[in-house]
């Protein structure tokens, strides 16, 4: 039975308390604002622990990182200026994500993740329901273009517009007109399309997902059995359609208890909302997801109506 | 039917996404490369590489910005003119280079876009300081001032004062500040000093600064130095096309009256005949017409 959307939530708030509703949402949001903060501590306070912004940036004036998106770019303009510390920086970055990903960046350290959760936030509260419909495919041809448009102009052509560094490195070095950008991300995805920015064209996503999509760390499922189809997690997570193949769809088709889908942001918001405790953080190791349904058995599920095919 | 209705369906849906995404890749694309030209007001920080590769290897992520102990460095912000979005700029006569020995920008940028190589701050070209507006500059004035000068960082070299005559006052000196781009580096602490209300110095970059000679030229007297001698066998027998009386001394290269010619001239003396030389060469002139 599911809850109606006037009750979302209320059933974890009575179950687990505050804290238990919105304990990764609230560690998400620490996060955030700590990278924020560890950037900003240097130029406010003088205690250079984080140098420089997400595109790049120094740890301990040692540690170097670059954002892959970044390196790719200057792959595609040319590879002009790369030189060690470009590629220790992608390196460390992208085995970080790899193996703590999904796309955790996007939930736990991505800027404009603040400003689209909020706009989800008020779309539910404004009870806006309408949305436009946009391929699940637009984020990869959006990589591609980034990547061609670098290719086609020799800069990081993608860097004058990008709204997550335009942000981030807005808040730490002055915003300009990045302020209409952000202000754009975030009426369209209050108006115009649900999930509409994060969900469906960042190519960073794509890419984050695409560098986690084997990654360890995962939400499982384990207590799946426990389910009662309130479908609440459908609405609070950032891409409802890859929970099924964890839940009692999955069960049946004999898939490992677990988001296994590399869109998934390790956000932890079914963790938060789930009266039931059906999710939790945990391991996927490679034996595990490679330990997939037979084809066959799949098909038969399906022909025998125990299972619905994804909408 | 049924499968032959979603075959079409993702035919559109994939044109539909592809038609939009390129749509904003044109724009993109052409929003990119109006940023190219670095407006001249803005000049990059030492060792940056030429303005096309800059762009393609400054990842925009501030560090020369924060490593700068002057805190003249800046990420350009988006909108208006400003160079290309969070890049590194500064502007000279608001917060000119102090030409750090150190060069405390480069070390720690993560690409090439700042150039490591370079550890020398008088070799940084960041632009190129020019006395753009004789008729502001005070010194065109005889007046006194050379603080261009004294400022300049590469004192004596980069910015020298030339002496000429000032024909106003007829007994005074006027001294000229002049820019040599063989040792300015662009810093642009001379237009930062210039106390005119808007400076008549600035530092501009490169390719709108300089001039550049054909390369088919060759100066003759470069030439001749590089050989160590002259390129061509001196002729000595060549016949000057002068008026009597007078003759070509190869080894000054001049023209004298020659001693012992003259018949015209004064019996005092043929060296120097009356109403001197001009009129000697004038008279073939007027015996011309």
């Amino acid at each position: 039975m599911a809850t109606p959307i006037e009750e979302l939530g209320h059933d974890a708030l009575a179950k687990k308390g505050w804290f238990g509703a919105y304990r990764w949402l609230i560690l998400r949001r620490i996060t955030q604002v700590a990278i924020l903060g560890l950037f900003l501590l240097g130029p406010v306070a003088g205690v250079w622990i984080l140098k420089g912004n997400l595109s790049s940036s120094l740890l301990l004036d040692t540690v170097p990182m670059v954002e892959p998106i970044v390196f790719l770019q200057m792959l595609a303009a040319g590879a002009v200026g790369i030189t060690t510390t470009t590629v220790v920086g992608f390196l460390i970055v992208t085995v970080f994500y790899a193996l703590v990903g999904g796309r955790a960046y996007c939930a736990w350290v991505c800027p404009v993740n603040i400003v689209t959760d909020t706009a989800h936030w008020l779309r539910r509260k404004l009870g806006i329901r309408s949305s436009a419909k946009i391929s699940g495919q637009a984020r990869w041809w959006m990589l591609g273009f980034v990547l061609l448009v670098a290719a086609a102009t020799g800069s990081l052509a993608w860097e004058l517009v990008n709204p997550v560094s335009l942000t981030h490195r807005g808040i730490i070095f002055g915003m300009g007109a990045g302020w209409a950008v952000i202000l754009g991300i975030f009426a369209y995805d209050l108006l115009i399309a649900r999930h509409g920015w994060c969900g469906h064209l960042c190519p960073m996503g794509a890419l984050y997902s695409a560098i986690g999509s084997l990654s360890p760390v995962r939400m499982r499922s384990d207590n799946r059995e426990a389910c009662d189809d309130c479908m609440e997690c459908f609405e609070v997570c950032p891409e409802p359609r890859i929970l099924p193949p964890a839940l009692k769809q999955g069960m049946k088709q004999g898939l490992p208890p677990a988001v296994l889908s590399s869109l998934c942001t390790n956000c932890g918001r079914c963790a938060d909302i789930c009266a039931k405790d059906v999710f939790a953080f945990g391991l996927v190791l490679p034996r595990e997801r490679m330990a997939g349904p037979s084809r066959e058995g799949a098909a038969k599920a399906v022909d025998e109506g125990t299972i619905k095919q994804a909408p | 039917m049924a499968k032959q209705v979603s075959r079409r369906r993702f035919l559109t849906d994939m044109a539909r996404t592809a038609c939009g995404v390129s749509l904003f890749a044109l724009g993109l694309g052409l929003y990119a490369r109006r940023g190219h030209a670095l407006p001249a007001e803005y000049i990059r920080p030492p060792g940056a590489l030429d303005e096309d590769s800059f762009l393609a290897a400054c990842t925009r992520c501030g560090i020369c910005v924060r490593d700068c102990p002057y805190g003249i460095l800046k990420l350009a912000e988006l909108g208006g003119d400003n160079p290309a979005t969070g890049t590194p700029y500064f502007v000279a006569r608001t917060g000119p280079c102090e030409m750090c020995e150190d060069i405390p920008c480069i070390p720690n940028c993560p690409t090439g876009a700042l150039d490591h190589a370079l550890t020398d701050i008088e070799k940084a070209r960041m632009g190129l300081a020019v006395l753009i507006d004789q008729e502001a500059c005070i010194a065109f004035q005889g007046l006194r001032c050379e603080v261009c000068f004294n400022v300049c960082p590469v004192r004596g070299k980069a910015i020298t004062l030339e002496y000429q005559p000032n024909k106003r006052s007829g007994r005074h000196a006027m001294f000229i500040p002049v820019v040599h781009s063989e040792y300015c580096t662009g810093c642009g602490l001379c237009e930062k000093a210039c106390i005119l209300e808007r400076e008549a110095i600035k530092v501009l970059p490169i390719r709108l600064a300089k001039g550049e000679l054909g390369h088919h030229y060759r100066l003759g007297w470069k030439e001749k130095a590089k050989r160590g001698g002259s390129l061509v066998t001196p002729d000595r027998e060549h016949k000057f096309n002068l008026p009597e009386g007078v003759e070509y001394d190869y080894s000054t290269g001049r023209i004298y009256m020659k001693k012992d010619g003259g018949k015209s001239g004064s019996a005092d003396d043929p060296a120097k005949p009356k109403g001197g030389a001009a009129s000697i060469l004038n008279r073939g002139i007027q015996e011309a017409k």
